[in-house]
């Protein structure tokens, strides 16, 4: 019962953001200064075609009607029309999710299998050599632009060495994990410094607490804390560190789908910007910040299953 | 005590400070001020003009004569990355820190008052942590149109939310101190209780996050200029540069190398001084 009065309230508390959400990313095509359809169509367009896609967008009605449809068009999952592409913007983002989804997934997973031993090692040897390079290593990591290091290892592994394609999807999961290694494994470059940060952090939190004091009473060796106490504590907080920068690891998704010409979100973003398809771009930002929003929301059920006291804390 | 005195006792505070600083912050800061006064002194330190285009030379491989190469314009590589200081220093410089100043201003205020204004703020922040911060300012770029003015634009709209969130935590915590409580009690205006008693005391973690903040700016504006949307050529910034050296990387690797390098060691030494600040000033 009390899981699920918990969820309700999570949900609650997502309305008005997602009202919000809506709100800006509609803006976002009302803002357009002068006639958005003229933006987009050029000079190509004759007048009845013009005058048909301001029909079509309700551009001659009042802008809080406009608001008002659009809300509830996008309540009954219609986000409108691309003029340029000639498709739904529904249709164009689904066929393009999966990709996305699947980078970031793979990118997490690569991030994660690196940050945890990273970490625990950085804990062991907490102010010592060890623990200053990778502390340093993770600065210069954090440095580096995504689509220059996806450039580099594209030179690299794709060009000169021939292992890995350096652009598109493929076809099948195997494909799949063969053709995203490089980008994926250039957005994880961004994310493991971050990971490692938080998590060293979290760690030593852990080993200051009572009852690995306690622990260390007990006479029990110095290994066997940090294997059942420090690591599985700190594997919760890698939750909510994940999710806190599911932002960040779009953002990152979208530059690196540009550079290796991945079919997904990012690039349609980036090439819809371009073709000022201002439908599309909309779409997108509603589509972004829900999944962002997703992501945190499943980060908190997750968290709930893990340790049950957060929903006595609410 | 006269002026010469006065000078010499700043002098050896200053020395003083400089020895208390950590090895990180000592290097970062040296590093910085290296790339800083290149920066200035870029057309002396520069022996071409970093937009002649000498058909002569082009896409000539490192050497004496052109020490990091030449691009496929055969403009001088070297001369085109310390004239780009200039921009991306400046450029994130500002992004960063004008968003800061308004940023705290609106966050210790909602933390110090609470209420309404409080509620409606989280709500606005929590919209504004939605979205993918690289995806929100791709969609302002898109309907103001690229530029360098749009992206000062883009950034202040939406940069300040993560300073008043940051200020707001700090003041929370701040208001229940007892300082604060006797400040209230002297009867002094709330002006002067919020911004010269609580301010001074927030500021540490919001110095700390904006060293962080700068190196992600650099990385957004070379982002931006790469994908076409930042500072246009022919204008030497290093994402523009990086772009237009993609389509030459398999045989003239150092078009796009040295202007990432570049962006590396900038970001490097600003996340050094981060760190060195997070020990000097005590911050978590």
């Amino acid at each position: 019962m009390e899981i699920i009065q918990y969820i309700a309230t999570r949900l609650g508390q997502m309305v008005p953001v997602l009202f919000l959400v809506a709100l800006i990313s509609f803006l976002c095509m009302a803002l357009v200064p002068g006639d958005p359809i003229m933006l987009m169509l050029g000079g190509r367009a004759t007048e009845t075609v013009i005058a048909a896609a301001h029909e079509e967008f309700g551009l001659d009605k009042p802008i809080l009607v406009r608001f008002f449809s659009f809300i509830s068009q996008g309540l009954q999952g219609d986000l409108g029309r691309s003029i340029i592409q000639r498709q739904p913007v529904t249709v164009l983002i689904g066929e393009r999710i999966s990709q996305t989804s699947f980078l970031l997934g793979y990118s997490a997973f690569l991030a994660l299998i690196v940050a945890i031993p990273l970490s625990f090692l950085a804990v062991i040897r907490h102010n010592r050599p060890t623990d200053h390079i990778i502390r340093l290593t993770g600065m210069v990591g954090l440095s580096m632009p995504s689509f220059w290091v996806g450039l580099l290892l594209m030179l690299l592994f794709g060009l000169k060495f021939n292992l890995f394609p350096i652009r598109g999807f493929g076809d099948g999961f195997l494909e799949h994990l063969w053709y995203l290694f490089l980008p994926s494994f250039t957005i994880s470059l961004f994310l493991i410094p971050m990971l490692v940060q938080s998590l060293r952090e979290s760690m030593l939190d852990v080993l200051q607490s009572d009852y690995v004091e306690v622990a260390r009473s007990k006479g029990l060796s110095s290994r066997r804390i940090l294997l059942k106490h420090v690591f599985r504590n700190s594997l919760i907080p890698t939750i909510t560190v994940l999710s806190v920068n599911i932002g960040w690891l779009l953002s990152g998704a979208v530059v690196v789908e540009f550079v290796f010409s991945i079919p997904g979100l990012g690039s349609l973003l980036v090439r819809s910007v371009g073709f000022r398809d201002y439908p599309v771009i909309q779409g997108l930002a509603v589509v972004f910040a829900m999944m962002v929003m997703l992501v945190n929301l499943l980060a908190d059920l997750l968290y709930m299953v893990v340790d049950r006291r957060v929903i006595k804390k609410q | 005590m006269n002026s010469a005195d006065i000078l010499l006792n700043q002098r050896t505070l200053l020395i003083r400070e400089v020895r208390s600083w950590s090895n990180t912050l000592k290097i970062g800061t040296a590093i910085l001020l290296v790339i800083t006064i290149a920066g200035i002194l870029a057309p002396l330190i520069t022996s071409s003009d970093p937009y002649y285009q000498d058909y002569g030379s082009i896409l000539l491989a490192p050497s004496w004569e052109h020490i990091f190469g030449t691009d496929h314009l055969g403009r001088d590589i070297y001369s085109r990355v310390i004239h780009g200081i200039r921009i991306d220093l400046t450029v994130a410089f500002v992004i960063t820190y004008v968003p800061m100043i308004y940023g705290v201003a609106i966050g210790a205020i909602a933390g110090y008052y609470g209420g309404w204004v409080d509620s409606i703020l989280m709500r606005l922040l929590d919209t504004a942590i939605a979205f993918p911060f690289l995806v929100l300012i791709i969609v302002i770029i898109a309907i103001l149109g690229p530029g360098v003015q749009n992206i000062y634009l883009a950034v202040c709209l939406v940069a300040w939310t993560m300073y008043a969130r940051l200020a707001r935590a700090e003041m929370l915590i701040e208001r229940e101190k007892d300082y604060m409580l006797a400040a209230k009690s002297m009867g002094f205006p709330v002006s002067r209780i919020i911004f010269r008693h609580a301010l001074p005391n927030i500021m540490s973690p919001v110095i700390v996050f904006s060293m962080a903040d700068f190196v992600l700016n650099i990385l957004l504006l070379s982002g931006l200029s790469f994908l076409g949307l930042g500072i246009q050529a022919p204008e030497p910034e290093w994402g523009a540069m990086i772009a237009a050296g993609r389509d030459y990387i398999f045989d003239s690797w150092w078009i796009c190398t040295i202007p990432g390098l570049a962006i590396v060691v900038t970001g490097t030494s600003l996340s050094l001084i981060g760190d060195g600040l997070t020990q000097r000033l005590g911050g978590r």
